[in-house]
């Protein structure tokens, strides 16, 4: 096969990379520009799509003995990702932005241009499997190590999608050996630290970065049962289930730590309580995919048991869910109910929910609602 | 197939033996005994050649580490030494076509020495307008002038500049006017003397010399400040131990290609005008930019090929010509990699899509009907997959859970 292997710079994707070539595969390594204002040296785990990330991807390749070319996303990506991520917060949701890259820019945008050019697949350096069965059809699932796994922000792809990627790296044990590996290799990378944070955001202060892009205004922080007890610059820059920097006047009456449960952009007004309150166990998720074909509860509308997922390192819990359809102008859209048989905390609309049974994921939907069935609504 | 002579060229076969030749006798042009003088005579004896070959006096002949130091050392150097003399001369009147070793000294005076410049505008072929240049001499403008820089010929799409009617103007007033003729010199006739300019930058890899070796030409009753401090060697303008083995090198390459120039541009030409033919029949509507060699020959490079494809990205095209063996450029500044719209292009008037579909195909002493041969063989491919990849900027028409 034509392999194009997306190279950031780091570990993983020279691996990746390095196993294409060694299973054969005709591989050329390229490495995406997202950022019209590259910063020359990384620092830290932090910043991405500097010239030392775009210089290290290039040594990685020509160590493999591939040709390397760096392609410029950065407008795409500005649009789809970064305007994305500032129009959620806006909007008083929580955007996941990994999620939304894999969704739009490297199995999209990049994805499609490859086709275009030639190749059958895009080669990555995440942690999940694609096992494809015998008539051609892709599912996804977990990597073997489960510590690692990256099927989650994955679980985004759909069926045309996974059809062309490869993940050489799903059945590698741990991080530590994909390390050892690329120190074998002669890769220059074996030891260069993740990435974290935000790519985007290279100094890693999202609410700040935030505040730039977002007007901010002052408003009420408000308890549980509608008191106010303090105030806020600007109710987009928090998250549900945030306990930092509330900076509350008012000690909470049971003197315990008060977590954000809900902003209501509209009213520009956070609303906190206790911890106890966090707890949620109904989602209702909206732009629902499927990554690989659909189980048969889809079409048919019935209730099905699965594992749901709300972060990207977090514990699945076990969860009955089900597909509603609503026509909306025509256009017939999936809605997608999840009871949760355990409860979770600080689940935010705009995070992504994934559902799994067993390693398999099936699909998607982006949280548009979270409640507690138990409790009754906010003031 | 190599069609990136403007990037560099291969090194000609006089130059590569002058290289190696010298490159293993030791010596310090500097040094006063026998392995000094030897290595002295070598360097004094390449600055008559290469002032042979440039219309210059040995003297005018300041060897540098390339191009870039030599636009550098002119910008900078004359822009000081010129405000030190009047310390109203702040402006830099520069085409809005310079090389990035220019355009970016530029603005590092505005930034950090109180430097105006005023980018003159460009025609839809990329030739400076004479009429801007006049404007702002006239009425007292030429008291604040420190300098004047226009290149010779354009790196991206091969217009060559009015350099003659550019110094006759600011000969009137007394100002100094540079010149980048880094891809000039060796393509077309080049003589320092006639044009009357001040400073001229010239560099060995882009006619058959190594990498690494420069001059900058500097009229003998310029004044100059330094930009490199040291032992005062070449004029004490520019410091520091010479490299007589590509100073060797660099006059054997400027010799061989000043005594071939005139049949060997012609033979370049011609590759050139096939390419240009190839292109047209192959992609009509591609856009050929600067000045058709068809009507002014001679305000065109030889070598240089230039293309808008419409609807393609210029680096999916680098690519798909690159795996099928063709050698080509985008022809604009890369950062990290990344091709940018061509600030070359835009001066001359195109939107940045248009820009992004810039493709340059440049030819050299190397280059061969064969070379042509297998650009038309692997240009429709291409062009058609890059047409189908279509612009980066464009949003995937892959369905996804956000676009449905």
């Amino acid at each position: 096969m034509r392999v194009l292997a997306a190279m950031s710079g780091g570990v993983d994707s020279a691996v990746a990379a390095a196993r294409a070539v060694e299973a054969g595969h005709d591989v050329v390594g390229v490495h995406l520009a997202l950022s019209r204002m590259p910063g020359t040296l990384r620092t830290g785990s932090r910043g991405c799509c500097t010239v030392e990330d775009s210089n290290d991807a290039w040594r990685a390749c020509d160590k493999l003995g591939i040709p390397y070319y760096v392609w410029d996303f950065s407008e795409r990506f500005k649009e789809d990702v970064v305007q994305d991520f500032i129009d959620e917060y806006a909007a008083g949701r929580t955007p996941n932005p990994c999620m939304r890259c894999n969704e739009r820019i490297k199995f999209a945008a990049l994805l499609e241009k490859a086709i275009a050019l030639g190749f059958d697949a895009v080669c990555t350096g995440h942690y999940a499997k694609v096992i494809t069965d015998t008539d051609g059809n892709p599912e996804l699932h977990r990597a073997a190590d489960w510590a690692k796994d990256q099927s989650y922000v994955l679980g985004v792809l759909t069926h045309e999608q996974l059809k062309h990627s490869m993940f050489p790296l799903a059945d590698t044990p741990s991080k530590a050996e994909v390390r050892a590996e690329a120190e074998r290799r002669g890769l220059s990378v074996a030891k260069k630290p993740d990435s974290h944070d935000i790519c985007f955001i290279s100094d890693g202060d999202t609410a700040g970065w935030l505040a730039e892009k977002i007007e901010m205004t002052d408003g009420d922080i408000v308890d549980e049962t509608g008191a106010k007890v303090g105030g806020h610059t600007g109710s987009n820059q928090f998250t549900v289930g945030q306990r930092r920097g509330l900076k509350l006047g008012t000690p909470a009456a049971d003197g315990k730590p008060r977590f954000v449960l809900e902003i209501r952009p509209k009213e520009n007004k956070v609303i906190v309580g206790p911890h106890a309150l966090l707890a949620i166990d109904e989602l209702k998720g909206i732009k629902v995919s499927w990554a690989g074909l659909p189980i048969a509860e889809v079409a048919t509308g019935e209730e099905f048991d699965c594992y749901a997922q709300v972060r990207a390192h977090g514990d699945p819990v076990p969860a009955r869910a089900f597909i509603t359809e609503t026509e909306d102008d025509g256009v017939t859209r999936q809605g997608l109910t999840v009871t949760l048989g355990e409860p979770l905390r600080g689940v935010a609309p705009g995070q992504t929910v994934v559902l799994y049974q067993g390693s398999r994921v099936l699909g998607q939907a982006t949280i548009d609602s979270a409640r507690s069935l138990a409790r009754p609504e906010l003031p | 197939m190599y069609l990136d002579h403007a990037a560099t060229t291969p090194i000609s076969a006089p130059a590569l033996a002058a290289l190696t030749s010298v490159i293993s006798r030791s010596g310090n042009p500097s040094s006063l005994h026998g392995a000094g003088r030897r290595a002295r005579a070598t360097v004094e004896a390449s600055r008559e050649t290469i002032a042979a070959a440039a219309g210059a006096h040995p003297t005018e002949v300041i060897f540098t580490s390339g191009g870039t130091e030599a636009d550098n050392l002119a910008v900078k150097g004359l822009f000081w030494s010129r405000r030190d003399a009047e310390p109203k001369r702040t402006r830099i009147l520069v085409s809005s076509v310079e090389h990035a070793a220019v355009q970016d000294t530029v603005e590092w005076l505005e930034k950090h020495e109180g430097a105006q410049a005023v980018w003159l505008p460009v025609d839809a072929n990329g030739t400076v307008s004479l009429t801007a240049f006049e404007k702002e001499l006239a009425d007292g403008g030429a008291d604040s002038v420190a300098l004047i820089s226009c290149m010779w010929a354009n790196n991206e799409v091969g217009t060559i500049e009015p350099i003659a009617e550019v110094v006759a103007l600011a000969a009137t007033y007394g100002i100094p006017v540079h010149s980048d003729a880094v891809q000039a010199f060796g393509s077309v006739p080049v003589n320092f003397k006639d044009s009357g300019l001040a400073a001229m930058s010239i560099s060995a890899h882009k006619i058959g010399g190594p990498v690494g070796v420069g001059a900058l030409l500097l009229g003998r009753a310029v004044t100059l400040m330094p930009v490199l401090h040291g032992g005062g060697q070449e004029r004490t303008v520019r410091s520091g131990t010479l490299d007589t083995a590509g100073i060797a090198a660099f006059a054997a390459a400027a010799q061989d290609v000043t005594q071939n120039l005139a049949a060997e541009s012609a033979r370049i030409a011609g590759l050139r005008d096939a390419i240009i033919a190839a292109v047209r029949s192959a992609v009509p509507d591609a856009v050929l930019r600067g000045v058709d060699p068809a009507h002014q020959p001679e305000k065109r490079l030889p070598g240089n090929a230039h293309f808008t494809f419409p609807g393609c990205e210029g680096d999916s095209l680098l690519f798909l010509l690159d795996m099928a063996g063709v050698e080509s450029s985008t022809g604009s500044a890369c950062t990290a990699g990344v091709p940018r719209p061509s600030h070359v292009l835009l001066a001359m008037g195109l939107d940045e899509d248009t820009a992004r579909g810039a493709q340059r195909f440049s030819l050299g002493h190397t280059s061969g009907p064969a070379d042509v041969d297998a650009f038309v063989k692997a240009l429709p491919q291409a062009h058609a997959s890059a047409k189908k990849a279509g612009m980066a900027g464009h949003v995937s028409s892959i369905q996804t859970a956000s676009t449905s």
